[in-house]
C-alpha cells in the first residue's frame, strides 16, 4: 500500500510539474493574436465594420467579439484566411460575398468638388478642382466612403467586371 | 528507339474515321473576318490600323507590345470596318478586343519580302522572322513560337521533338496536314534545327516526330519525307489519351519528366506542333505570315466531316455553312477536341490561331447523365497521368477546403479531363479542379490588391501627418500667412494633395 | 444552321465519358453473388433464400424510408442497399430467425451506411458493421449452424427460423459445427473438396471456395473490384498461416486455411468494398496484407473460430492512415510528404 501511495504521488508531481512548465513555455499572449490579424486586413481604415479602423476591428476579432466575416472589402478570402488563423471553422455559404466591388465616376454629373478625393483611404481618386474625377481601379477597395461624401450621386459602387482572363468554370452545384 | 510507359492514361474511342478520309479543302472567303488582338499567351496586339483602311492579304493589323506576345495579321484583303469588342471563343461568351475586315473579295497580297534560303540565315534572324510572321503554337496551348525557339539561349536543348500525337478523339487536323505536306513540316522541323544549332558545340540536336501509332498513313507520309534528314526521325507512340500533353510525350519518348512546375527546356527538349512547324515553313520561305490553318470540322450534328483550311478570324457559323451546314440542331458546340476543348455559347465567335477542331455533337455522343455520389472506387487515382489523387483533391474542394486540395497537388494538375472521363459516378472532376485553380487566382489577386491598398493607406496616414507638422510649423513661424497653400499645390492631383479646406468649395 | 444568338448548353469539358458506371458496377457484384445464391439453396434449402430475402427487404426497406426527405432523392436504384443487404445475408447462419437478419439488413444500411451521410461517407463496410451488430446482439443464434442438408431436404425449413420476433428460438437439435470451429475446438480437420463445394456447415456464401472463386474470377475480369486487395489478402493469409503451420503442426496447411471459413468470400466480396478500402494502388496492397495477418492471427490465437469479419472491419478503420501514406508520387515530383 506505501509504494502504491508513493508511487502516485511521484506521478501526480511529475505530471503536475510538467504541466507547470508547458504553461510558462508555450504561453500565449493575447496581443501577437490581435496584431497578426491587423497584418491581414485591408488597411484602409475603412469603418465599414463598425469598429474605428482596422486596429480596433482586429482587437475585437481576436477577443472573440467580432465575426471574422466583418471586412467588406477583405470578402471571401479575407474571412476565410482569418477563420483559419483563429483556427476555427467557417461556413462559407453563409457569407454574403457580393462580387468585389469598385467605385465608379459618372463623368457628366461629376462637378470636380475634390471631397471624394480627400475621404479617399488608399488616394485611389485623381484629379483636381473643377476636374473630372478618375479612380484608379487597382487601388480602389471599394470601400464606400466616397459614395457617402459625394454631393451630386456622381459615385456608385459598381461590382469589378469580369474578364477572360479572370473567368473561371464555377463550382459544379449537386445535390450530392 | 524504345518508348517508356508513361503512368495512367486512357485509351479512347478516337472517333476519328468520319473526318480522316477527305483531304483538306480551302474555305471560300467569308463576307467579313474577325480577327481577336489576343490569340496567343501574353500580351494582347495593339492596334496599328483605323477604322475604314484597306489593308492587304497578310497586312500586319496587330503589333505586339512586348517580347512576350504576338502580331496579328489581315486574313485577306478589304476594308477595316471595325475596331473593339467582339465575342470571343470563349465558354463565357465574353467579349475581346477584335478589329473585323470586310472582305472584298480580291485576295491581294501584301508585298511579300524576297524569298531567301532560311537554312543559311543565322538562328536570330530565323526567330524575327517566325516573331514577325506571329506563329504561335499550333497544337491549342497558342504559346509565341519564337519566344520558345529563343529558350535554347538560356538551356541547352539536346531533343526537338515535334508533336503529332493528336490524341484528342474526333481531331484529324495534325493527320491530315502530315499526310498531305509532310515534305513542309519537314522543311519546318530543319528551319528550327538550324535556329536551335547556332552556336552549339557538340553533338547535334536530334528532331524526333512523334506519331500516335493509330495514323499509320501520317507516319509513313513523314518518314519517307525525313528519310533524306540523318537528324530527323519518326517515332510511332502508343495511342493513348493524354499522349499529346508536352510532359507526358517528352515521358514517353525521351524517359525524362519534366520537374513539376518547370518548363521542358529547362531538361534540354523542346517540343513544337507540326502544325507549328509546317506554319514556321510557310512563314520563312514565303515571307507569308500566320493566316490561315487547318481545322477540323466534325460531330455527329455536321453533315459532312471534313479538314479545311480556313482563314484565321473566319466565324464558326461560316465554316458551318460552307461545309454544308448541320444534320441536326447539335447538343453542344466545342472548339478543340471533346476532352479539353472550349464550349461555345453560340457559332458566331471566329477561329483562331489556336482553333484544331470545330465539333458539332449531337446529345447520343455526350451521354451527358447525372452524377451520383462517390464511391471511392478509385479509378480516377489509377488514370490520372499526373499520379494525383483527384478523388481526395475534390473533397477536399467541396469542403471548401482549397489550401487542402493545393496540398494535394493541384497545380500539378495538367486539366486533362481523363479523371471526370473514367469516374463510374459522373462526378464533374476536373470542373471542380478547374473551380478550385480559378478561385485560388482571385483570392491571390484579392490578397494582392489588399496588400496593396495597405499600402497605398499608410503612404496617405504618413503624408497628412507631415502636411499636419508641416502646417504646425508655419503656423508657428509664421502665424498670418496660415491660411496660404503650402508648397507644391493643386493641379497636379494625387501625389501632392492639399487638405487646405478653402479649396473645396 | 442556328440563328445568331441562339446560346447552346454549356457543359465543361471533359464531354466523353466511359462506359463504366457506378450501378453497373453494383450490378457486376450482384451477378458474381448469384452462383453462390444457388449453391446456398441447395445445401441449405429453402431456408437460405428466405434468411437471403429477409436481410436484403431489411436494408432495401431502410434505405427507402430514409431516402424520403433525401436532398439527393431516392437512391435505391443505384442498387447499393441490394447489394448490401444480399453480402449481409450470405454471411448469416442458415438457421437464423428471419425476424433477426431483417433487424440486421435495417441495422446495415441504417448504423453501417446512412448515419454517416450515406453511399460513400461511411468508414465501416455496412455489410459487416450489420453482421457484428447481430453477432453482438443475438450471439447464441449467430454461431448455431446447420449441418447441410443437401437439395433433398429443399423444402424443409429450418424451424428456428420461423421464431417469432424479440423471442430466442429453441435450440436446434440438428446443430453442427462450423469446419473452423472443428478444428478450433475439436483439432478436426474438415477434407478438401468438402470445402471447396460447400458440403459443410457455416453461413450461407461462405462455404463453397470453387462458387467464391467464380465469382472473383469474374469480377476481376469486369476490373469491378480491385484484384489487389484480394490477391493481398489471400496471399499474406497464406503466408502467415503456412508459417505458423510450419511451427506447430496443429494449424492448419495454408490451403485448407483459405478454403475453411469466410476467409475467400470475404477478400473477394467483402474487403474490396470501395468505399472502405483505400483509393491508392500501394495503399491496397498494404491494406490487404494487413486484413490477411489479422485474419489468420484471430483465427489462431483469439476467442473465435473466424477472424475475417473483425479483420476487415479493423483495417477499414485505418483506410484513411493507409492513404495518407501512400499517396502517389505526383509527375515531375519525388514523393509527397503529407
Amino acid at each position: 500500500m506505501f509504494a502504491a501511495v508513493f508511487c502516485l504521488t511521484l506521478l501526480g508531481g511529475a505530471l503536475g510539474l510538467l504541466l507547470a512548465v508547458a504553461a510558462q513555455r508555450l504561453k500565449v499572449n493575447d496581443d501577437p493574436l490581435a496584431a497578426e490579424i491587423e497584418a491581414l486586413l485591408p488597411g484602409s481604415q475603412c469603418g465599414q465594420c463598425g469598429y474605428p479602423g482596422c486596429g480596433a476591428g482586429a482587437i475585437a476579432i481576436a477577443a472573440g467579439e467580432a465575426p471574422v466575416t466583418l471586412c467588406p472589402p477583405g470578402g471571401r478570402a479575407l474571412a476565410q484566411r482569418l477563420a483559419s488563423t483563429l483556427g476555427i471553422e467557417l461556413d462559407l455559404s453563409q457569407v454574403a460575398d457580393g462580387a468585389p466591388m469598385v467605385a465608379v465616376a459618372r463623368e457628366d454629373i461629376c462637378t470636380g468638388c475634390t471631397r471624394c478625393r480627400k475621404i479617399c483611404p488608399t488616394d485611389a481618386i485623381l484629379g483636381a478642382p473643377r476636374q473630372l474625377h478618375a479612380i484608379i481601379r487597382d487601388a480602389c477597395t471599394g470601400c464606400g466612403r466616397c459614395v457617402e461624401v459625394c454631393p451630386t450621386e456622381s459615385l456608385a459602387l459598381h461590382p469589378v467586371a469580369v474578364t477572360l482572363e479572370t473567368w473561371y468554370w464555377p463550382r459544379p452545384q449537386l445535390p450530392i | 528507339m524504345r518508348i517508356v510507359h508513361v503512368r495512367g492514361g486512357v485509351r479512347l474511342n478516337g472517333r476519328k474515321r468520319r473526318a480522316e478520309r477527305g483531304r483538306i479543302t480551302s474555305l471560300p472567303i467569308p463576307a467579313y473576318l474577325n480577327v481577336p488582338l489576343k490569340q496567343h499567351i501574353g500580351a494582347p496586339a495593339e492596334p496599328v490600323v483605323r477604322v475604314g483602311e484597306h489593308v492587304l492579304k497578310g497586312q500586319l493589323l496587330g503589333r505586339p507590345p512586348g517580347p512576350m506576345s504576338a502580331p496579328v495579321h489581315a486574313p485577306t484583303s478589304g476594308r477595316v470596318i471595325a475596331i473593339g469588342a467582339a465575342p470571343a471563343p470563349h465558354p463565357s461568351g465574353l467579349d475581346t478586343p477584335t478589329i473585323t475586315v470586310q472582305s472584298d473579295g480580291e485576295e491581294q497580297w501584301i508585298e511579300l519580302a524576297p524569298p531567301i534560303d532560311p537554312l543559311a540565315l543565322d538562328a536570330a534572324a530565323i526567330e524575327e522572322r517566325i516573331a514577325d510572321a506571329g506563329v504561335v503554337g499550333l497544337g491549342g496551348a497558342a504559346f509565341p513560337a519564337a519566344v520558345k525557339l529563343r529558350l535554347r539561349t538560356r538551356h541547352p536543348i539536346h531533343t526537338l521533338i515535334v508533336n503529332g500525337a493528336e490524341c484528342e478523339p474526333y481531331l484529324t487536323c495534325d493527320d491530315r496536314l502530315m499526310q498531305e505536306r509532310a515534305e513542309e513540316i519537314i522543311d519546318g522541323v530543319r528551319i528550327m534545327l538550324r535556329a536551335l544549332e547556332q552556336d552549339r558545340s557538340g553533338p547535334s540536336i536530334r528532331a524526333l516526330i512523334a506519331i500516335e501509332n493509330n495514323k499509320g498513313d501520317a507516319l509513313a507520309a513523314l518518314k519517307k519525307a525525313a528519310s533524306a534528314h540523318p537528324g530527323i526521325a519518326t517515332i510511332a507512340v502508343p495511342t493513348r489519351y493524354p499522349m499529346g500533353s508536352e510532359k507526358h510525350l517528352i515521358r514517353a519518348v525521351t524517359g525524362k519528366e519534366v520537374p513539376a512546375r518547370a518548363l521542358a527546356p529547362e531538361i534540354g527538349v523542346l517540343v513544337h506542333n507540326v502544325g507549328t512547324a509546317f506554319a514556321i515553313h510557310r512563314a520563312l520561305r514565303f515571307g507569308k505570315p500566320l493566316i490561315s490553318r487547318i481545322v477540323t470540322l466534325s460531330g455527329g450534328a455536321v453533315a459532312s466531316p471534313q479538314n479545311f483550311e480556313v482563314l484565321i478570324g473566319t466565324p464558326v457559323s461560316a465554316l458551318l455553312r460552307a461545309a454544308g451546314g448541320l444534320r441536326q440542331p447539335p447538343a453542344r458546340l466545342l472548339m478543340g477536341g471533346p476532352m479539353m476543348g472550349a464550349m461555345l455559347p453560340h457559332a458566331e465567335v471566329p477561329i483562331v490561331k489556336g482553333t484544331s477542331g470545330i465539333l458539332a455533337l449531337t446529345s447520343a455522343e455526350i451521354a451527358a447523365r447525372p452524377a451520383a455520389p462517390c464511391i471511392r472506387c478509385g479509378t480516377c487515382v489509377a488514370v490520372c497521368p499526373c499520379g494525383l489523387v483527384p478523388v481526395e483533391m475534390v473533397s477536399q474542394i467541396r469542403g471548401g477546403r482549397l489550401e487542402g486540395a493545393l496540398r494535394f497537388g493541384l497545380l500539378d494538375c495538367v486539366g486533362c479531363g481523363t479523371c471526370a472521363y473514367s469516374c463510374p459516378s459522373r462526378i464533374p472532376l476536373l470542373q471542380y479542379l478547374n473551380f478550385a485553380k480559378g478561385e485560388l487566382t482571385a483570392r491571390e489577386r484579392t490578397k494582392h490588391k489588399a496588400e496593396e491598398a495597405r499600402r497605398l493607406a499608410e503612404r496617405r496616414r504618413l503624408r497628412l501627418a507631415q502636411q499636419a507638422e508641416a502646417r504646425a510649423a508655419t503656423a508657428t513661424a509664421r502665424p498670418r500667412q496660415q491660411h496660404r497653400h503650402p508648397e507644391g499645390s493643386e493641379a497636379t492631383g494625387a501625389p501632392d494633395r492639399t487638405t487646405n479646406p478653402q479649396v473645396a468649395a | 444552321m442556328k440563328s445568331k444568338g441562339a446560346r447552346l448548353i454549356l457543359q465543361p469539358a471533359p464531354l466523353l465519358r466511359s462506359g463504366l458506371t457506378t450501378p453497373a458496377a453494383m450490378r457486376d457484384v450482384v451477378y458474381a453473388l448469384v452462383p453462390l445464391v444457388i449453391g446456398a439453396s441447395w445445401w441449405f434449402g429453402l431456408s437460405a433464400l428466405l434468411v437471403l430475402l429477409a436481410a436484403t427487404a431489411g436494408a432495401v426497406i431502410t434505405e427507402w424510408i430514409f431516402s424520403l426527405g433525401a436532398a439527393r432523392g431516392q437512391s435505391l436504384q443505384d442498387l447499393s442497399a441490394t447489394l448490401t443487404g444480399m453480402l449481409l445475408g450470405l454471411t448469416l447462419p442458415p438457421g437464423l430467425p428471419l425476424w433477426m437478419a431483417f433487424v440486421g439488413g435495417a441495422a446495415s444500411i441504417g448504423l453501417g451506411k446512412l448515419i454517416w451521410g450515406g453511399l460513400g461517407q461511411n468508414p465501416f463496410n455496412p455489410a459487416l458493421v450489420g453482421r457484428a451488430f447481430l453477432l453482438g446482439a443475438f450471439p447464441t443464434a449467430m454461431t448455431t449452424w446447420q449441418a447441410p442438408s443437401g437439395p433433398a431436404g429443399f423444402l424443409g425449413i429450418i424451424p428456428s427460423n420461423l421464431a417469432l420476433p424479440l423471442q430466442q428460438p429453441t435450440v436446434d437439435a440438428l446443430s453442427s459445427a462450423t469446419p473452423l470451429g472443428l478444428m478450433k475446438f475439436q483439432n478436426q480437420e474438415t477434407p478438401l473438396p468438402d470445402l471447396m463445394l460447400g458440403h459443410t456447415a457455416g453461413c450461407l456464401g461462405e462455404t463453397s471456395g470453387l462458387l467464391i472463386l467464380l465469382g472473383g474470377v469474374y469480377l476481376a475480369l469486369r476490373r469491378s473490384i480491385d484484384w489487389r486487395i484480394t490477391v493481398a489478402v489471400l496471399f499474406s493469409a497464406s503466408v502467415f498461416s503456412g508459417l505458423l503451420h510450419l511451427f506447430d503442426a496443429d494449424n492448419p496447411q495454408p490451403i485448407v486455411a483459405l478454403f475453411s471459413g469466410g476467409l475467400l468470400f470475404g477478400a473477394i466480396f467483402m474487403a474490396t468494398d470501395p468505399v472502405t478500402s483505400p483509393v491508392t494502388p500501394r495503399g491496397a496492397w498494404i491494406f490487404g496484407i494487413g486484413i490477411g495477418v489479422l485474419a489468420i492471427l484471430i483465427r489462431t490465437f483469439g476467442g473465435y473460430p473466424e477472424g475475417i469479419m473483425y479483420a476487415i472491419l479493423l483495417m477499414n478503420a485505418t483506410t484513411p492512415l493507409i492513404e495518407r501514406v501512400t499517396q502517389p508520387r505526383p509527375f515531375g515530383r519525388g514523393r509527397p510528404t503529407l
